[in-house]
C-alpha cells in the first residue's frame, strides 16, 4: 500500500484512533495511583489473597478445560459424525451468553431445588459461596476458547502423521502422545492462556454464584461501590501487572523454536 | 504377500467395489488409475486405517480385516513422506523400533546398513523441515524399513521429486525391493515409472479395479475403452466384427487373426502407427491415405493427426521424422496401421 494512497491514510487513521481507544484508559488507570498506594495496597491481605483467588481458580479452570476439552477437541478435529456442528455450537455457547445468565444458569442446576445439587449436597460439594463455584463458573466460560484453539492445533496436523506411526506399530494412543501431542502443545498453551485470560476476567457470573470469597475483578467492584474510583484502582494495577507477566511467560513458552521450522 | 478379496469401503460419496487383487510374496505391485479413482483409499484400506464395509484383506495368509493398523505389519510411505516434524532424522528411523521387540544391536546393525544403501548417513541430526524432496524421501523409506514390514505401501513416490531425483530414488526402489523380502504395493500415475519397476499391476478407476495382471499385458492389451485411453492407445474406435476383419466407421481393417469374446472396440497406440509419403512396397493391408490435421509437439516428439473418411487418427513421431517426412498441415500422407498392433476389447 502506497502512501500516496487515500487508502493508507484512511487505514493508519483508523489505527491511531483504536490504538488510543485501548491504551489511553489502560495508561490512565496504570499511572493513577501513586507509588505509596500501590506498595499500600500490596500491602493489604485481601487484596493479595483475591489476587492468588482469581488466579488459583482461573488456573484450574483452565487444568480443567485441558484434562476434559484436549480429548473432546481432538475427537472434533479428526472425526466427522452426525450432530457434529451441533456439538460445536453448543461448546461455543457460553461464549454468547450473558455473563450474570451463566451465573444464574448455574445456580439453577447446582441448587437445592435441583436433583443435580441434592446430588452434590449429599457428596458435600457447595457451590454456593465458595471456591468450587467460582471455579465451575471460570471454567464454564473459558473452556469454549480452549477447545477451540486446541481443535484448530489439531487440525493443523496431518492425519497422516498418526497413520505412519500406527503403521510403523504405535497404537491410536502411543501415535497421540508421541506425534500428535508434542506437535500441538503450543496451540494447547495458547488455548490455556485463551482460557484463562478470559477466567480470569470474569466478573458477572461469579457473583451471581460466589460473591465471597472474594476474587480480584469482584473486590474491585466492591471497592469501586463502596469507596470510589481512586480506591479501587490500585487493585486493578497490580491485577493487570500480575496478569501481563503471567501470559508474558506463557507466551514466550509458545513461540515456536526455530530448529523445527 | 496381499490378498484382497470382494473388499467394499464408503467413505461419504466415494465407494471402493469388489477390490479383488493378489500380490505375491516379495512382488513389486503397481496400482495406477486418475485423481480421485480411490488409489490411497485402497492403500489405507490395506493398511487398517481406514473402516472396510465388507471384503477381507490377507497378509502372509493371515485374515487382518479385523486387526487394529500396528498389528498388521504393513507401513505406509505417502506421497508427502509424513516425516515427524518435531524428531530428527535418527528418531524418526528409529519411531517404529521399540514396538518390534527388535534388540538394540539388531536394530543398530540394521539401521547402519539402511543408513549406508540410502546414503542418510550425514543427515541424522537434522530436522526433516530442513531437507530436500530426495532426502526426505530417503529418510521416509529408511523408517518404514527399519521395522521390516512384510509389505510396504507406497503412495505416488516419486511425484513430487525432480527427474534427477526420481531416476534416483526409482533405482533405489528397485535395489530395496530385491535387498529386502518385503512386498511393494506403489501407487503411480506414471506408466514408465510402472513399467521399469513392477511386473504385476492393477488400473483403478472410480473406486473399481478396470484390470489387472501381468503389466506388459496391461499395456499392450488393455480390456476396456478407460484402461486402452490410460496406457496411452489414443486411437480407440467402436468397431464392428467379421472373422478377422473389422469395419471401423467407413473403413475395413485386417486383423491377425479373428477375434475372440465378441469385442466391441479396436485400440491402436499412437507409435504403431507408420507415416510415410509414398505407399509402402510389396503392398500391405491396413494402408490408407489421409491429409496432416494437426502437428502437435510433445518435447521429445510430434502427435501427427491424420484425418481419414472422418475418422481422426493419432500417430507419434520423433522430433527428426517431422523434417524428414515434411509434414505440414494438409499435407496427404501415407499411414499404416500394423495388424499385430490392433488390439480389440
Amino acid at each position: 500500500m502506497s502512501r500516496k494512497e487515500p487508502l493508507f491514510w484512511i487505514s493508519l487513521s483508523c489505527g491511531a484512533v483504536v490504538l488510543a481507544f485501548i491504551i489511553m484508559p489502560l495508561f490512565e488507570m496504570l499511572t493513577a495511583p501513586s507509588p505509596e498506594m500501590l506498595r499500600e495496597t500490596l500491602e493489604d491481605r485481601n487484596v493479595v489473597r483475591s489476587i492468588w483467588l482469581s488466579i488459583y481458580t482461573a488456573g484450574s479452570a483452565a487444568g480443567i478445560s485441558f484434562l476434559l476439552g484436549t480429548p473432546l477437541a481432538y475427537l472434533l478435529a479428526r472425526r466427522n459424525f452426525r450432530g457434529k456442528r451441533l456439538v460445536e455450537s453448543i461448546i461455543d455457547l457460553p461464549i454468547v451468553i450473558p455473563h450474570p445468565v451463566v451465573g444464574i444458569a448455574i445456580l439453577s442446576v447446582a441448587g437445592r431445588n435441583h436433583w443435580f445439587g441434592q446430588i452434590l449436597s449429599e457428596l458435600g460439594i457447595r457451590v454456593m459461596g465458595s471456591v468450587t463455584g467460582i471455579i465451575v463458573v471460570l471454567t464454564f466460560v473459558g473452556m469454549p476458547f480452549y477447545i477451540n484453539a486446541v481443535k484448530d492445533g489439531f487440525e493443523g496436523i496431518s492425519p497422516r502423521l498418526e497413520n505412519v506411526a500406527r503403521s510403523l506399530g504405535a497404537s491410536l494412543g502411543g501415535a497421540f502422545f508421541r506425534i500428535t501431542f508434542p506437535l500441538a502443545w503450543r496451540s494447547m498453551l495458547v488455548g490455556l492462556i485463551m482460557c484463562c485470560a478470559r477466567a480470569i476476567s470474569e466478573f458477572g457470573a461469579v457473583v451471581i454464584v460466589a460473591y465471597h470469597p472474594m476474587i480480584a475483578p469482584v473486590m474491585i467492584y466492591e471497592r469501586f461501590e463502596g469507596y470510589g474510583l481512586k480506591y479501587s484502582q490500585p487493585v486493578a494495577v497490580w491485577l493487570i501487572l500480575v496478569c501481563l507477566a503471567l501470559f508474558l511467560v506463557l507466551r514466550i513458552l509458545a513461540l515456536p523454536r526455530k530448529k523445527e521450522v | 504377500m496381499i490378498r484382497v478379496e470382494s473388499l467394499q469401503v464408503h467413505l461419504g460419496e466415494f465407494h471402493l467395489r469388489d477390490i479383488r487383487l493378489t500380490i505375491p510374496p516379495n512382488g513389486f505391485f503397481v496400482l495406477m488409475g486418475p485423481t480421485g479413482a480411490g488409489k490411497t483409499v485402497l492403500l489405507e484400506a490395506i493398511a487398517g486405517l481406514i473402516p472396510v464395509a465388507g471384503g477381507t484383506v490377507h497378509i502372509n495368509g493371515k485374515d487382518v480385516t479385523a486387526a487394529t493398523p500396528e498389528k498388521r505389519g504393513v507401513g505406509i510411505m505417502y506421497q508427502d513422506y509424513a516425516l515427524f516434524p518435531h524428531l530428527t532424522v535418527r528418531q524418526n528411523a528409529f519411531f517404529g523400533v521399540r514396538y518390534h521387540g527388535v534388540d538394540r544391536r539388531t536394530s543398530s546393525e540394521r539401521f547402519k546398513r539402511l543408513t549406508e544403501e540410502l546414503n542418510i548417513g550425514h543427515l541424522l541430526a537434522r530436522f526433516p523441515g530442513t531437507l530436500s524432496g530426495g532426502e526426505l524421501q530417503r529418510v521416509a523409506l529408511a523408517r518404514a524399513l527399519m521395522v521390516e514390514p512384510a509389505v510396504i505401501l507406497l503412495d505416488e513416490p516419486l511425484s513430487a521429486l525432480d527427474p534427477v531425483f526420481r531416476e534416483e530414488i526409482r533405482l533405489l526402489l528397485k535395489n530395496l525391493h530385491n535387498a529386502t523380502n518385503t512386498t511393494f504395493f506403489m501407487v503411480t500415475h506414471d506408466f514408465a515409472e510402472a513399467l521399469s519397476l513392477a511386473t504385476q499391476a492393477a488400473i483403478i478407476n472410480n473406486g473399481v479395479i478396470e484390470q489387472t495382471g501381468c503389466i506388459l499385458d496391461i499395456f499392450q492389451r488393455p480390456c476396456s475403452a478407460f484402461v486402452a485411453d490410460f496406457v496411452g492407445m489414443k486411437n480407440i474406435f467402436p468397431a464392428e466384427f467379421n472373422g478377422s476383419l473389422s469395419r471401423v466407421g467407413d473403413i475395413t481393417l485386417q486383423l491377425p487373426r479373428p477375434p475372440l469374446n465378441a469385442p466391441r472396440f479396436i485400440a491402436i497406440r499412437p507409435e504403431d502407427i507408420i507415416i510415410s509419403n509414398v505407399p509402402p512396397e510389396p503392398a500391405l493391408p491396413n494402408v490408407f491415405r489421409g491429409a496432416v490435421t494437426a502437428v502437435i509437439d510433445q518435447g521429445f516428439s510430434y502427435e501427427i493427426q491424420l484425418e481419414l473418411k472422418k475418422m481422426t487418427f493419432r500417430a507419434m513421431i520423433p522430433k527428426g521424422g517431422l523434417i524428414g517426412l515434411g509434414l505440414e498441415m494438409g499435407k496427404p500422407v501415407h499411414f499404416h496401421l500394423r495388424e499385430e498392433a490392433i488390439h480389440t476389447f
